[in-house]
This record gives structure tokens, sequence and C-alpha cells, in this order.
């Protein structure tokens, strides 16, 4: 027995709610199955029976096009029936009326959710209301938490890289604002990587994070000396409103990841973005252009990834 | 306790006969890629072949979940029209050869599928009946039997 709620008695996946205190055992497991996901592309059929039968609810109450049409892709090609609901401009996404529409869906006989919130911990509230046999994926929670982008990231990073243990990896930008920052912190730390640097301005990146296990850098030129992989982050229009960037040109100026920039990791180092990119603000087109990007093989794995979770939650 | 040689030899003498120049060799992982493998060590003529891992089409995936495989399948060369050999090394309830004829199927459509296993135990649930056989054998429903190579890199046939 566990206290987990994402874990079940067998110490496998029950539903994905977050990276966190996740096992790198269990994160590698999700890895291969993806890889093995992967080459169905290749198949006259690109479907498989897993989850025939079953019906996946998409519950986006904040928009998102890549990450909801990824999710429903992944269960097409599981064979499972989507439906998507479309909540951002709700005002009755809150608290128990949450529940009570969660209620109406497990009425409908739904399998699975997939749920993107803004709201921290609402994945997890309906993880603990729903039903046994009721699944529930994370697909992106306020700040705080990404759990499939943290894992289609480490994908990214083992289908260029390799071994994880020796790799130096910097994250650019708003990191205290960013669930993607932290779910792939959580989720490099389990597969072992020793090297992670942030750097971004100080708003963005307070001295604090360093107790996450990060070394926290001020100077962004000698974070990315030397780098393997070098992950850029979107810069969040909202974050400007509340002034704690100065200017969009001020951030390119200063964090921007420019071709100049990027000639100080190391040579083969890969770019990561989790889309979608500002041009000419966090990242360069010549840079998001070029041979070191991978921001695309990014979305195609993600789809692999969001597989491999989607079959292997059980009870 | 078995004698791996003469099921071996057997399996050989039978598949060689079957074998033409539209056949595909395709092995189940892992047990049957072992098999495959020493039919095509042993095997005088060039063959095509290929593997394939049943672990998305096995029909306990309510009830297990899915089996923990770095394995996949591997069909590099065209399946339509050919003749298969599927190749096993232990068949039972006949699950695992549906599930590879889903598999194969998902890559092209083959003009026959044939069904070779070092070994048959019996305990058939489902319509599946191997072609050709190295041999049978009697062991109690508790013993799992499999198949690998030993020190001589030769088939062996062991108890779990």
């Amino acid at each position: 027995m566990t206290d987990d709620i994402q874990i079940n008695d067998g110490g496998t996946l029950r539903h994905l709610l977050t990276l966190e205190n996740l096992s790198g055992e269990l994160v590698s497991e999700i890895l291969d199955r993806a890889q093995n996901f992967l080459s169905i592309g290749d198949r006259k059929t690109k479907k498989l029976p897993l989850l025939r039968g079953r019906s996946v609810f998409n519950l986006f109450f904040e928009n998102s096009t890549r990450t909801r049409t990824t999710f429903e892709i992944a269960a097409k090609r599981l064979s499972a029936d989507v439906v998507n609901l479309n909540i951002a401009t709700s005002s009755q996404s809150k608290g128990e009326s949450l529940l009570d529409m969660i209620d109406n869906l497990v009425a409908m006989q739904a399998d699975m959710f997939v749920v993107r919130h803004a709201q921290s911990d609402a994945a997890n509230m309906i993880a603990r209301h729903v039903p046994k046999g009721i699944h529930i994926i994370n697909a992106g929670a306020g700040s705080h938490s990404h759990p499939t982008q943290g894992l289609l990231d480490a994908f990214t990073i083992r289908h260029f890289k390799k071994d994880f243990t020796g790799l130096k990896i910097v994250i650019i930008g708003d990191i205290l604002h960013s669930r993607v920052a932290r779910s792939q912190i959580h989720v490099l730390k389990a597969l072992g990587v020793h090297e992670i640097r942030v750097v971004g301005p100080e708003t963005l990146v307070p001295e604090s994070l360093s107790e996450m296990g990060v070394s926290v850098y001020n100077d962004v030129d000698s974070a990315i000396k030397g780098a393997d992989v070098v992950t850029t982050l979107r810069l969040q229009n909202e974050r400007m409103e509340v002034s704690l960037v100065p200017s969009v040109q001020q951030f390119h100026k200063d964090y921007g990841l420019t071709k100049e920039r990027l000639a100080l990791a190391h040579p083969e180092a890969i770019v990561l973005h989790p889309g979608p990119i500002n041009r000419g603000v966090e990242i360069a087109s010549e840079v998001a252009d070029g041979p070191q990007a991978v921001i695309l093989r990014q979305v195609t794995f993600g789809i692999a990834v969001r597989m491999a979770v989607m079959s292997l939650l059980q009870d | 306790m078995f004698d791996s040689k003469l099921l071996a030899e057997s399996l050989l003498g039978q598949v060689t006969e079957a074998l033409g120049t539209n056949s595909l060799l395709i092995g189940i992982e892992t047990g049957g890629v072992v098999v495959l493998g020493y039919l095509i060590k042993e095997l005088d003529i060039d063959v095509a072949f290929a593997s394939v891992d049943v672990s998305f089409h096995r029909d306990d995936f309510e009830i297990r979940g899915l089996a923990k495989s770095k394995k996949s399948t591997s069909i590099d060369v065209v399946l339509d029209g050919r003749d298969v050999i599927l190749v096993d090394d232990v068949i039972q309830s006949g699950r695992t050869a549906r599930a590879a004829v889903n598999e194969i199927y998902d890559f092209g459509r083959p003009k026959t599928v044939q069904l070779a296993t070092l070994v048959d135990r019996g305990g058939r649930e489902l319509p599946m009946e191997p072609q050709f056989v190295g041999g049978f054998v009697d062991v109690p429903d508790s013993q799992k039997i499999a198949v690998r190579l030993d020190k001589n890199k030769e088939l062996e046939v062991y108890v779990v």
C-alpha cells in the first residue's frame, strides 16, 4: 500500500499527476514503452487495440492546441474513443461544480480523463474523487506541473544523448512560473542528471530555486557554456503585464537564445522548447530553424510518450 | 530432461522441406527468436526473416497490463504476398500465436501463414495449430518451459 494516489498497490502508475517523487525506474519504463510506440508510425495500420472500447475525455480548462491534439492522436492510435471538452470559457470550473461535472462524465462511462487546469491541484482532486478503474492524466496544472511534457523532454534528450548521467543541461527563462521547467527538473533528477543549470531574470529565477537541486546562474553566457542540452522557455505575456520583465527587446538581448550564444554550448548541443515559440523573444529564428533545434521532434515524440502513459495506467 | 537436439533437428527437417523462394520466417519474441536463430544458422539456403513482439496484441492486457518489453517488432521486408512461417519456442494455449498473427497483419497481408514450434505441450484454448512441431512434451500445468542457447550455442529446452 502507498499513500501516493498516483501509484497502485503493484507499485506502478494508476494516474499520472506529477513527476515529483516518481522513481527513475518508472520513468525509464515509460520511456522504453514510448520507444516501442514510436515505430507504429511506420506500420501500414497505425493503430493498436490496447484501449479499444475505452472512452477518453479531454478536459481542457485552459487553451492548448498542441497538447490536446497530441493527446487525442495518442488515444486514437490506441483505438480509444475521444471526447474533447473545451471549457476554457466556462466560469463554473472550480471547486464543487468541477466535481459535479466529473460525476456526470463518469455517469457517461468515461474511462480516462486528461485534465488541464489553471489550478495546480485540480487533477489531484479529480483523482481522489473518481471511482476505481478511472484514470487521470495531468496535462498541465497551473505553474506547477506538466508531467507528459517533462517525460517527452526526457525522451527527446535520451533519443539524442543516450546516457543522462554526464549531461550538462541548461534551462533559460521564467523558471519560477514554468510548469515545464519544474517537470523537466524532476524527471532529469530521477534519471540521474547531475548538472542542471537555470538562468533568467532575477525576478523569475530566484536564488531559492537551488533547493530543487539545480545551479542558479546570473549570467546567461556562463550558464550555456559547454551545455549538452539547452531548453528555452516561452516568455509568457502575463509576466510582462506585471512588470517582471522590462521589455521584450531587453529580454531578447539579455536572455534570448541567439546563434552567438548557442555557439558557447557543446558543438553537438540540442535545443529544446515546449512551444509555441516566440521568434525573436526567447529564441532567435535562425536557432529555432537551425540544425541543433529538435523542437518539432519533441512534438512527434510527445505522441509516443502520451500513448505510453495512457497504456500503462492501471489499478 | 528433454532431448533438445532431437526436437531441434526434427523441426529443422520439417521447416527445410517447407521453404520456398517466397518464404519469410518470423520469430516471436523472445523464445521464438532464439529458435529462429538456430534455424537460420543450420539452413543451407539464405532465407528472409523478421521478428515480432506481441505485447501490443496480447489478450490479457485488461488483466495484467502491458508486459515490460524492450523488444519491438522488426519487419523490414515487404510482407504482402509472402508465405510466412511464424516460429515460436513453445505452444500451449495458442494465445501468443493469435496475437502474432494480429501483429503481422498491422504490416501487410501475407499470402499464407503457417506456424512452427519447437515444443507442443498441449492445452490449446484457441483454434491455433502448428503445421511444424519439433515434438510433444508432457509437463504439469504448473511448470513453465522455455528455450535458450546452452554453452555450446545449441538449443536447450528447460524448466523455468
